[in-house]
């Protein structure tokens, strides 16, 4: 199995490497996002400090949102998920492993920028840490829930705004959870590990769900 | 979608599917495949891998040529030989070809780095038919082989395709061209005259 | 006769002829007692006075919202394992109603919550979970509409639809988590103290005549939307005919 499953991941990651720099606008839409929070609630630094982790959560969800719309649409368009369809490799592990291949290629990065724009927002270190570790066990959540919407969008020409209005309700729990953690971290009202513990299952599931769903509905679509 | 169809297949032999345009052509090569879902009947394979359903036994070369063009041509073959399962039938002795060697058959060897970007359309074409040959698979579904090929390329891949006949292959294709093929059946596909949208067959 | 022999559209569609009539007698007849029973024997509250009364459609409201869902869920089931024909119809013709309900329950929540809260909308709980199953019904009735084949569009409804179903537990355990965590025991609950049998029968009946009123509903969109794929079919085939020969132009189709 192993064989296969390393020659997808590598050919998707060297694919979104290569191709427009995908990580690179990801990290840019990041950046963007955080930087004109500022100016719409003011440079109060004491309040930037207390929402800080909510904009770098939103910041995250909306750039890994619009980053998804062609998880499968490329490889639709050129033949390529026709084949994918007939390798006779379960399709489920398929999406698992593209989704794999796209966290590391385009949530990644997001999480390693993090604690950079946490900078600007003011945030002490240990703030800092707390929101870099929620969202490096909370993205692939988000890519995985976030699959689900490419593989349904996947056959439409300009499915990136429904992706994410179908999506976007399916996110609610693991940005309450990653936001919450964060917050616990800092002014603690319940003790950090609770909402990180419910976080990690909301990754489990979506790394179950997420893939079943998707592969279902990537069946559908080439009919 | 069709009606009434059905047809055997030897190996060895190839299915040559004619018809006017829009008849469904395209969508009995996508149904063989397993693309599109069988409303009613079954495809059977007799003596190939028995947990793998048919269409796991088949190669699928449509329109699409399914090359990523920030790979090289290589890197292409590759990813689809690790990633294709390959699959044997009883009367089947083909092996798989190393990607280089396979490149090297179409005449596009000295393209093997480069990225697939900067190759021609009948390049790619010939690309996307050198993944046949990396991954044995008994059956070879192929939707207008000859598009966008040249002359030459064209007897290239006629060649190709009676060597697989030789190895105990089978081939459905459909054409608008004569295809020189060792052992041909046909199947014609018209429209039925009785309830529209239905296809009917007809077997010579 | 099962379950199954309503597969047949044309069987359904004879099934709602007869039905709809005692659908819409019972679903009138509930209404005039609930209503009634809502305006004139339901008593006042002490402390919110007549605003009480929103209730009797807020609730209802909420509760239908709710069911409609599960109906979508369960004819996704259908769609997806059964691939019972009339079972995408069923959840397609439910989810613009849902919504309808949906937003009922907002809008008489948003009212009621005015003199109690002093203020429309507040992040309470209820109302926030409403408010993302109202965006989780716009974005399946989008995607039922952004794609041209029905078919086609029924499995990718169902497919998210399912997951929706079955991701509301979560979204709702997490909203309650979130609401207690930023507002803590500051709002009233909406289901009110104890539920007095002066209050709760009008809001049985109400309930009661609300999932009448969703079936006639559900069962009319059902037959449109029938209806509509029919055409749909004769189209495609008049569209068809007309391109293979000239056989087809005789026998128009609509």
């Amino acid at each position: 199995m192993t064989g296969w499953a390393a020659a997808l991941f590598q050919r998707d990651l060297r694919l979104s490497v290569r191709v427009g720099g995908s990580a690179l606008v990801g990290v840019l839409f990041f950046l963007a996002v955080v930087t004109v929070i500022p100016f719409g609630v003011g440079p109060d630094l004491n309040l930037l400090a207390r929402i800080g982790p909510a904009i770098l959560w939103i910041g995250a969800l909306l750039a890994t949102l619009l980053g998804l719309d062609r998880l499968f649409q490329a490889d639709r368009d050129d033949g390529t998920l026709d084949l994918m369809l007939m390798a006779g490799r379960p399709l489920e592990l398929v999406v698992l492993i593209k989704c794999a291949a796209h966290w590391t290629a385009t949530g990644l990065p997001l999480v390693v920028a993090a604690p950079l724009l946490g900078i600007f927002l003011n945030l002490d270190p240990v703030s800092m840490a707390a929101v870099t570790a929620t969202l490096l066990v909370g993205t692939p959540a988000l890519t995985l829930i976030g699959a689900i919407g490419a593989s349904l969008t996947v056959s439409m020409r300009r499915g990136g705004l429904l992706l994410a209005v179908l999506v976007v309700p399916l996110a609610i729990p693991v940005l309450i959870f990653g936001v919450s953690s964060a917050d616990a971290a800092i002014h603690d009202p319940v003790p950090f590990l609770t909402p990180f513990l419910v976080l990690c299952a909301l990754s489990l599931i979506a790394a179950v769900i997420g893939p079943i769903a998707s592969a279902t509905a990537l069946r559908f679509a080439s009919d | 979608m069709f009606q009434d169809l059905s047809f055997k297949l030897d190996s060895g032999t190839a299915l040559v599917v004619t018809g006017a345009n829009g008849i469904g052509k395209s969508s009995l090569l996508r149904t063989l495949a397993g693309l599109v879902a069988l409303v009613k009947g079954e495809i059977r394979l007799e003596n190939g891998d028995a947990e793998k359903p048919a269409h796991e036994h088949a190669h699928y070369f449509g329109h699409q040529d399914a090359i990523k063009p920030a790979l090289t041509a290589l890197e292409n073959l590759h990813f689809w030989q690790s990633f294709s399962s390959p699959a044997s039938g009883a009367n089947f002795s083909g092996g798989a070809t190393p990607p280089m060697q396979a490149l090297e058959t179409l005449g596009i060897g000295h393209t093997a780095h480069l990225p697939a970007a900067y190759l021609s359309a009948g390049q790619k074409r010939r690309l996307s038919l050198s993944r046949l040959l990396i991954t044995p698979r008994p059956v070879w579904l192929m939707d207008e082989p000859t598009s966008a090929l040249d002359k030459a390329s064209e007897q290239q891949l006629l060649g190709l395709m009676n060597g697989h006949l030789a190895d105990g292959g089978m081939i459905v294709t459909a054409t608008h061209t004569e295809l020189a093929l060792d052992k041909i059946q046909v199947l014609h596909l018209e429209a039925a005259e009785h309830s529209d949208q239905m296809l009917e067959e007809e077997l010579i | 006769m099962s379950l199954w022999d309503y597969a047949n559209p044309t069987r359904f569609l004879r099934l709602v002829q007869i039905v709809l009539p005692w659908l819409i007698g019972l679903c009138v007849l509930f209404f005039a007692v609930g209503l009634y029973m809502a305006f004139f024997t339901a008593p006042e509250d002490y402390q919110q006075g007549d605003t009480v009364r929103i209730m009797y459609i807020h609730v209802p409201a909420a509760w239908l919202c709710m069911m409609c869902y599960s109906i979508m869920a369960l004819s996704s089931i259908g769609t997806l394992v059964w691939k019972h024909p009339l079972a995408d119809v069923s959840a397609k013709s439910a989810a613009p109603i849902g919504a309808a309900f949906t937003f009922m329950a907002l809008v008489t929540g948003s009212l009621w919550g005015k003199p109690m809260w002093g203020t429309y909308w507040v992040w309470d709980a209820r109302l926030t979970s409403v408010l993302v199953l109202l965006i989780m019904y716009l974005g399946l009735m989008t995607l039922w509409r952004t794609m041209d084949d029905p078919i086609k569009a029924g499995k990718a409804a169902a497919v998210l639809t399912l997951v929706g179903a079955l991701n509301l537990p979560v979204i709702k355990f997490s909203v309650d988590w979130w609401n207690t965590l930023h507002q803590p025991a500051s709002v009233v609950r909406m289901d009110g103290p104890t539920i007095h049998p002066d209050i709760l029968w009008p809001l049985l009946v109400m309930a009661i005549a609300f999932s009448f009123l969703f079936f006639v509903i559900h069962l009319m969109a059902m037959r449109n939307e029938i209806m509509r794929r029919r055409v749909r079919a004769l189209r495609m085939r008049a569209a068809s005919t007309a391109s293979l020969g000239p056989a087809g132009a005789t026998q128009p189709a609509e």
